[in-house]
Formats: C-alpha cells, sequence, structure tokens
C-alpha cells in the first residue's frame, strides 16, 4: 500500500507495539497478559508491518523463518519441563531461583516465553503466506 | 554452477554414507560379544515398563533366534549402507534415505528382539511404514508410489490381521511374553478361537513374507533403490513373517491346520514363484520372484514338527539371506555400470567387472546348490526334512526339487547372461564398481563357500541355539559336509540334471512362462487393483457428493449438523429453560447487546466486503466487553486481540474474492433456509448457555487454584499460571496444535508446485 502517512506512522507504531508485547508477556504472571496475548499483539503488529512494506521486507527483518521461530517456542516450552525430571518430578512441574519469597525466574517464564513464540511464529506464517499468495 | 553442487552432493552423500554405516557394523559386532555365552545356552533379557496397564513392556531377549536374525540384518545393514553410499551418487534426498534405512534396521533389529507380543508389533508397524517410505523413495514416478502404496496397504492390512490375533490370543488365555509361550501351548491349541487366531497370525505373517495369494507385491516392490530391495526384500523384511511363524511355532505349531496350512501354502508359493521367476527379463524382478520362492520354501519346512525340517527352514533362511543380497548387490553395480538390468542387453561383463562376476558366480552357485557351497548344505537338509512324515513327504519333496530345479536354471541365467556371452557395449565404457560397492556382495558370497567348507561349526555355533529356541528338544541337529550316498544326494543329483535341462531349453521356457503370465484370465493383483479402483470411485463418488467445493453447503451441513445432534436430546428440556427470565436486567449489558446486534445486522445486510468485515469484528468487540463486564479482564483482552487479528486476516482473504453482490443474487427459498438454520443454531447456543448457568457451579477448583496460585506458583494472574503452570502440560499440547495448523494452513494457501 503506497500511503506515506501509514508508512511513517508504522515505522513508529511497529516500534512500539513490539515493545508493548514484551511488556505483556513479562507482566503476565501477575497482571492480565502472557506469552499468548503477547503473541497476538506481535502478529498484529507484523500485520501492519506486511500490510505497509510488504512480505520481503518482513522476512528480510526478521531474518528467521517464521517455521524456526515456531520451532523455537516449541522446543523452549519442552525444556522448560526439563528441570523437573532431574529430580524426578512430573515434566513441566514449575521451578523457580531467586528469593524464596519473590522469585524473579522460573520454568514457567521460560514456557511462556516458548508459547510467544511458538504462536507468534504460527501467525507469521499464514500472514506472509496469505500476504504472498 | 549445477556441477559443483552435483558433486558437493555426492561427497556429502558418500560421507554420510560410510559414517552411518558404522551404526550397523557397531551393533553386528556388539551383537558377535554375545554370541558366545548364547552358543552355551545363555539368553539376555532386559526388561522396563512401557505401558503397565496394557501389558505392554520394553521387553527385549536375546537367545538364539534372534541372535542369527540379529546378526544377519546388522551385517547386511552394514554392507548395504556402505553400498549405499557409493550407488545413491549424488541423490538430493540421501540424508532422508539414509535415515529411512537405518529407521528401518532398528524397527527390524527390534521386531527379532522383543519378546512382548505387542512391542514386536510396534516394530512390525515401522518396518511396514519404513519399507512403504523406501520403496517410494523416487517419489516422483507414479510407479513408484503405486508400487509402495500396493505394498503398504497388502502389509499393512496383514499387520491389522495380525493384531486382531494378538488379542484374540490374550483372550484365549496367552500371554503376550514370547519367552512363557512353551508352557502354555496346549491350553491355547484346545481354545476354541485357537482357529481364529491361527488365521490372524498366518495373515500378518504370510502378507509380509509374501505367500501366495499375496506374494503380487513383492516383485513391484522392486522400484525401491536397490540395495533397499537388497536388505528389505530379500534379506530382512520380508523374513520378518517368517520369524513370527517361527516364534509361534511352539504356540500354534504341531496342530494338522498349521502343517496343511504351511505346506500346502509354502510348497505351492516355492513352485508358483520359482516358475514366474522365468518369465521376467529385467535382472532385479527375476531376483524378486527368486525370493519368493525362497520364502515359500521356508514356510514349508515351518510346517513341519520334526527337527530336520525346522532345521532346514533355519539353514536356507542363512543361505538365502547370504546369497540373495549379494545378488542384488551386484545387480545393483551392474545397472549402476553396464546402465540397464535387462538381461538381454547385458553380456561379457566378467571381463570388465571381474570383482563382481565372482561374487555374483559364487552366490549364484550356492542358490544353485552346489556341493562345497552352502546352498549345497541347506539342500541336503532340505531334502531331508521334506521326507519327513508329517510334512506330506510326496508333496513337499516334489515341490522341493521342482523348485530347487527352477533355482538351479535362474541361478545359470542370472551368472551366465549379464557376465559370458558376446559383449553388448565397448569395454572402454564399463568400469568395475567403486570397493563399497563389490566389497558387500564379495563378502556375502565369499562367507557362502566359508559355511559350505565348515558346516559342523555353522550348525554348533549358530542354527542349533537357533532351532532350540522355538524347537527344544533333544533329537541331534547337525550339519555335516558329507551325508554319504542316500536319498537326499540323489534328489540333489536329480535337481542340478533338471535344472541344466531346464536352462538349456530357457528360451522355449522363458518364453512359455511369460506367455501363461500374460493370459492369466485372473490374478490376485487384478483382483487388488479391482477393489481398489472400486473403492477409490466409491470414495470419489462421496467426496463429490459432500465436498463440492461450496463452502456455504459445509457450513451448512456443519450446522445443521450440531443442530440436530446436539439439539435432538436437548430439545426435552427447554420448556424449564426458557421459563425462567431474569426479574432485572443490567443496563449496561442491554447496551452491548444492541450493540452486538446492531453490528449482526450490519454484517447480514453489508454491500460491501469491507463493511461486512467491520461488523464481525464489531461483533468479536462486543463480545469481548460482555467479558470484562463480568470481571474476565484477561479473556477480554485475548478476545480483543484475537478480533483484531482476525479482521487482518478475513481481510486480507475476503478483499480478493469476487464482489459481494455477485453472492447476494440467492434465491428467496434459500437465503430463508440459511436464516432458518443460523437463527436455530443461536437459539441453540443461547439455551446451552442458560442451562449451564442455572445448575450449581463447581467451585471445588477455582478455590484450589485460588488459594495456590500465589503461595505455589509465585503468580497474581490464576489465569496465566493455570496456562503455564498447572495446566502447562495442556498449554504444550494446545501450541503444538497451534503451529500445526498454521503450517497445515500454509501448504493450503500456498500455490501448487508446477506439475
Amino acid at each position: 500500500m503506497h500511503s506515506v502517512i501509514l508508512k511513517t506512522a508504522t515505522r513508529l507504531m511497529v516500534g512500539l507495539i513490539l515493545v508493548f508485547a514484551v511488556y505483556l508477556l513479562l507482566r503476565g504472571h501477575h497482571e492480565p497478559g502472557g506469552g499468548f496475548s503477547a503473541a497476538l499483539v506481535a502478529g498484529t503488529g507484523f500485520a501492519l508491518f506486511v500490510i505497509t512494506e510488504g512480505p520481503g521486507q518482513v522476512r528480510a527483518a526478521i531474518r528467521l523463518r517464521s517455521t524456526t521461530i515456531s520451532l523455537l517456542g516449541l522446543g523452549l516450552a519442552v525444556v522448560a519441563g526439563l528441570p523437573a525430571l532431574s529430580i524426578g518430578q512430573p515434566f513441566l512441574t514449575g521451578f523457580w531461583w531467586g528469593p524464596a519469597n519473590a522469585p524473579w525466574l522460573g520454568t514457567p517464564l521460560i514456557f511462556d516465553v516458548g508459547v510467544f513464540f511458538a504462536v507468534l511464529g504460527a501467525i507469521l506464517a499464514v500472514l506472509l503466506a496469505l500476504e504472498e499468495f | 554452477m549445477v556441477h559443483t553442487d552435483h558433486d558437493l552432493l555426492t561427497r556429502r552423500c558418500r560421507l554420510m554414507g560410510r559414517l552411518s554405516s558404522l551404526l550397523p557394523a557397531l551393533l553386528f559386532i556388539l551383537t558377535c560379544r554375545f554370541w558366545p555365552a548364547i552358543v552355551d545356552g545363555q539368553t539376555y533379557l532386559f526388561d522396563a515398563p512401557w505401558l503397565p496397564s496394557l501389558d505392554l513392556s520394553l521387553r527385549f531377549r536375546l537367545d538364539g533366534l534372534s541372535l542369527l536374525f540379529a546378526l544377519i540384518i546388522t551385517g547386511a545393514g552394514t554392507f548395504v549402507s556402505l553400498y549405499s553410499s557409493s550407488y545413491l551418487g549424488g541423490h538430493r534426498h540421501c540424508g532422508r534415505y539414509f535415515f529411512f534405512l537405518h529407521a528401518f534396521m532398528l524397527s527390524m533389529l527390534g521386531l527379532v528382539l522383543a519378546d512382548n507380543l505387542l512391542l514386536l508389533f510396534v516394530f512390525w508397524e515401522g518396518t511396514t511404514i519404513f519399507s512403504f517410505l523406501l520403496i517410494g523413495f523416487d517419489h516422483e514416478s507414479k510407479t513408484a508410489r503405486e508400487n509402495a502404496r500396493q505394498s503398504l496397504l497388502v502389509t499393512g492390512g496383514g499387520g491389522l490381521a495380525l493384531l486382531l490375533g494378538i488379542l484374540l490370543l490374550k483372550i484365549a488365555g496367552g500371554s503376550y511374553i514370547i519367552s512363557s509361550w512353551p508352557a502354555a501351548g496346549e491350553m491355547v491349541r484346545q481354545h476354541h478361537l485357537y482357529p481364529f487366531i491361527l488365521l490372524a497370525v498366518l495373515l500378518g505373517a504370510m502378507t509380509k513374507s509374501a505367500q501366495f495369494p499375496f506374494h503380487f507385491w513383492l516383485p513391484n516392490a522392486m522400484s525401491a533403490p536397490t540395495p533397499i530391495s537388497a536388505f528389505l526384500h530379500a534379506a530382512t523384511m520380508v523374513k520378518a513373517g517368517i520369524y513370527l511363524l517361527m516364534r509361534c511355532h511352539p504356540l500354534l505349531g504341531g496342530t494338522p491346520a498349521w502343517t496343511t496350512a504351511l505346506v500346502l501354502i509354502g510348497g505351492f508359493t516355492a513352485v508358483w514363484g520359482a516358475v514366474q521367476a522365468l518369465g521376467p527379463r529385467d535382472l532385479k524382478r527375476i531376483l524378486a520372484y527368486t525370493t519368493i520362492m525362497a520364502l515359500g520354501i521356508l514356510t514349508m519346512f515351518l510346517g513341519g514338527q520334526t527337527a530336520p525340517a525346522l532345521t532346514a527352514a533355519v539353514t536356507f533362511l542363512m543361505v538365502h539371506a547370504l546369497y540373495k543380497a549379494a545378488l542384488f548387490l551386484a545387480v545393483g553395480s551392474i545397472d549402476h555400470s553396464a546402465g540397464s538390468r535387462i538381461i538381454d542387453s547385458l553380456g561379457g561383463l566378467w571381463r570388465a567387472m571381474p570383482l563382481t562376476a565372482v561374487a555374483v558366480g559364487a552366490a549364484c552357485l550356492s542358490m544353485a546348490g552346489f556341493p562345497l557351497f552352502f546352498g549345497f548344505i541347506g539342500k541336503e537338509i532340505m531334502y531331508e526334512g521334506a521326507l519327513a512324515k508329517e510334512m506330506y513327504p510326496v508333496f513337499a519333496v516334489t515341490a522341493a526339487v521342482l523348485a530347487n530345479a527352477l533355482m538351479t536354471a535362474v541361478a545359470a541365467i542370472v551368472l551366465f547372461g549379464p557376465f559370458f556371452g558376446s559383449a553388448r557395449a565397448p569395454r572402454q565404457q564399463i568400469h568395475e564398481s567403486p570397493w563399497t560397492m563389490w566389497l558387500g556382495p564379495l563378502v556375502l558370497g565369499g562367507v557362502g563357500i566359508l559355511f559350505g567348507l565348515i558346516p559342523e561349526w555353522v550348525s554348533r555355533v549358530l542354527i542349533e541355539p537357533a532351532v532350540r529356541s522355538f524347537h527344544p528338544g533333544p533329537e541331534e541337529i547337525r550339519l555335516v559336509f558329507f551325508h554319504g550316498l542316500n536319498l537326499p544326494l540323489l534328489l540333489s543329483l536329480v535337481t542340478l540334471c533338471c535344472g541344466a535341462t531346464l536352462y538349456l531349453l530357457r528360451h522355449r521356457a522363458c518364453r512359455l512362462v511369460a506367455t501363461v503370465v500374460e493370459k492369466l484370465p485372473a490374478t490376485f493383483e487384478g483382483l487388488y487393483n479391482l477393489g481398489l479402483s472400486g473403492f477409490m470411485n466409491g470414495a470419489g463418488l462421496l467426496t463429490g457428493r459432500l465436498q463440492n467445493g461450496s463452502l456455504h453447503f459445509y457450513l451448512a451441513v456443519i450446522v445443521s449438523t450440531v443442530i440436530l445432534g446436539v439439539g435432538w436430546p436437548w430439545i426435552g428440556k427447554l420448556s424449564g429453560i426458557f421459563g425462567r427470565w431474569p426479574e432485572s436486567i443490567d443496563t449496561t449489558a442491554l447496551a452491548l447487546l444492541l450493540f452486538v446486534s446492531g453490528s449482526v445486522f450490519v454484517v447480514v445486510t453489508a454491500r460491501k466486503r469491507l463493511a461486512a468485515i467491520g461488523g464481525l469484528g464489531g461483533v468479536g468487540a462486543g463480545v469481548a466487553l460482555i467479558f470484562l463486564l463480568f470481571g474476565a479482564p484477561d479473556i477480554a483482552m485475548t478476545q480483543l486481540l484475537v478480533e483484531t487479528l482476525t479482521v487482518i486476516f478475513v481481510s486480507l482473504v475476503m478483499l480478493r474474492l469476487p464482489a459481494i453482490e455477485q453472492a447476494r443474487r440467492r434465491t428467496v427459498r434459500r437465503r430463508c433456509l440459511d436464516g432458518g438454520l443460523a437463527l436455530a443454531g443461536g437459539l441453540l447456543l443461547t439455551s446451552l448457555l442458560i442451562g449451564v448457568g442455572s445448575e450449581p457451579l463447581d467451585r471445588s477448583l477455582t478455590s484450589y487454584f485460588e488459594a495456590n496460585s500465589y503461595l505455589a506458583a509465585h503468580g497474581r494472574n490464576i489465569v496465566n499460571v493455570i496456562l503455564v503452570d498447572f495446566r502447562s502440560f495442556d498449554t504444550l499440547g494446545e501450541i503444538i496444535v497451534v503451529v500445526l495448523a498454521a503450517w497445515a494452513a500454509v501448504t493450503l494457501i500456498r500455490k501448487p508446485m508446477e506439475p
């Protein structure tokens, strides 16, 4: 689409949307948000990007193939379940690191990041395929 | 730069093949380490639970029979993958090939080591699937695809029968543990389900091992790359059925039904396979028919009860694995070097390919059963076994002599055809194949000679442990170099003479067989094709009706199915639900209701697609607001985001469709029908929701999550904690589904490749 206003606005907006997605992802454990919503927001951002700049530009910008992103996400989600296995707990039991009352890093967070990438990869795959049709 | 690409591929392929041949080689060495103890009568057992509720355990057991098979599988596997590293050249899908090959090998190894019948079945299906993938390896060829499908349908169908047999066996009181069978044999054989078990197991074994009338898939499976035919369709996979029969021998064997079925079917298959081997001119197809003959002979001797018959089966199994793998590999080399497998266009190759010629010579002499070769030993014991009382001696001896005589003639054709006579191409054009390709046939052929010279040793360390593991008994099991002047020797002489005569008459015989096979009024392959095309036509007709390409029709079918299926049992309870209207109505909710209804109205009446899409977005946003109103911010947010993306996706698709006006041209009757369906669907959902809401809510889960979300999972957002912690395994499944669905969508969206 050739619209200068849209193009200029998109430059600003896409970055903001992606930052907002990361914010949603990280705060998800305590406030509304989480990996799935964050992926939807990021997907919307990329949709805007695709509509203004075309799929070629987007592919160049994200570098990784959408398949790779999805697999990375699924891999992260599986990896998040592994620490529990090492001490004989059921797969995907949560583990936390940091102070006991306010731990800051846990396997659920890694899992949530995995969800984010898996869903984002899926959205990107369909989005790019549709736009290239 | 196509040229360098090809060179790179060739080098990569070679490296991949040589490295990956280390896997079977190491497994072979590992198996050899257990060998001495097995000869002393020990067995090894590994047992770990897998699915205890289904009696499925990872139970592996190494005894004499498993050892023999494991040695054949890993030994042949080593040579085959080494061979493939050169044979494949710079094939594009080299990695795929070696993956399938080794996955197959491991399945086969698992099959012969499994001591749990269900586990055996899992590996059995594994070999079927990898065989399918390997036969169809050249997937751009229609014939290869059809042949792969044929073998999958025939052997896979047999696999289903086998599963049924396994389950019936369990009902009849049999155990899944194979090593416990000898004790339970009598009970199962007396059981009234025994005939069905026998039938099902035989169906499984006989489809896999290409017995008449299921033999037709094996010659067609020759569209696989040649090393694959050597490995799967000569040395290992087709022997899986034979292996199953051997394992089942102590449990199901010994009854008149068993003996009659095996001896008759096996004998007939052997003779018919050997006769048909005279027909084709393609070396590989000739070998395929001789494999059918060999499998027939094996089946026939497994019908026996006495040590000589069963020893004959095990010995011939080895004889055949050695010479047939060597011959297949050599035929591949001929094809590779001379560019043809058609026997009429080959000749005088022994000067150009001396090493391959020596290997084929050794293998063919073993196949023909000449003295000094292992094949001779195998034939002697075979005749001794065929003379046993329970084997219908007249039938068995006739079948064995006929089949072996034909085999001798075929061996001579395969040896003399390509290697002697006048050369068809200038010598300079044909070179000996690389060492990776002649090593295998030469070693396998050489072992055939070696074993022929030391039969006592072979019978002590290989044959006897193998036979004893499914036929424990006091009888002596011994192969000797020379039995003395007796009936088997006489039969051997008769066989060789008949074979020689047949070879001299080969032109007439080959033409006769080719004509007869062509003129057969009905074949089982024809029956298979008829069944398949009937099935395809039926499916096509049904699909044409149901899947006519109109999305509108699909939706109508889906919605009406839901309405009828869910609504029918629900309709009786409707009166109780609509009787209770709420006393007061929230004004915000009412406003939202009006907003959503207005949006729906826009969708239904829109003249432009964009307006309709906007209306849909409005509906979604309204629903999100309803969620927010009832205190579910997470769901509201997700709903809103999903709605946003949906609008984008739908616009990407919809705006490319023809203008909406065309769709508007529908008859009044049809629009009334659609409206009725939509209203009925809406009413159903509404009443269901009201119905669900009027039941008392079970809050035990909610309170558990409320209590533990922060304390145990360190999160205040319960919804998210449920998603990523309490129920994270569900989420893992869901994201896998999301990703798979996206990939499926992408493959549908992408333009099809040019044919």
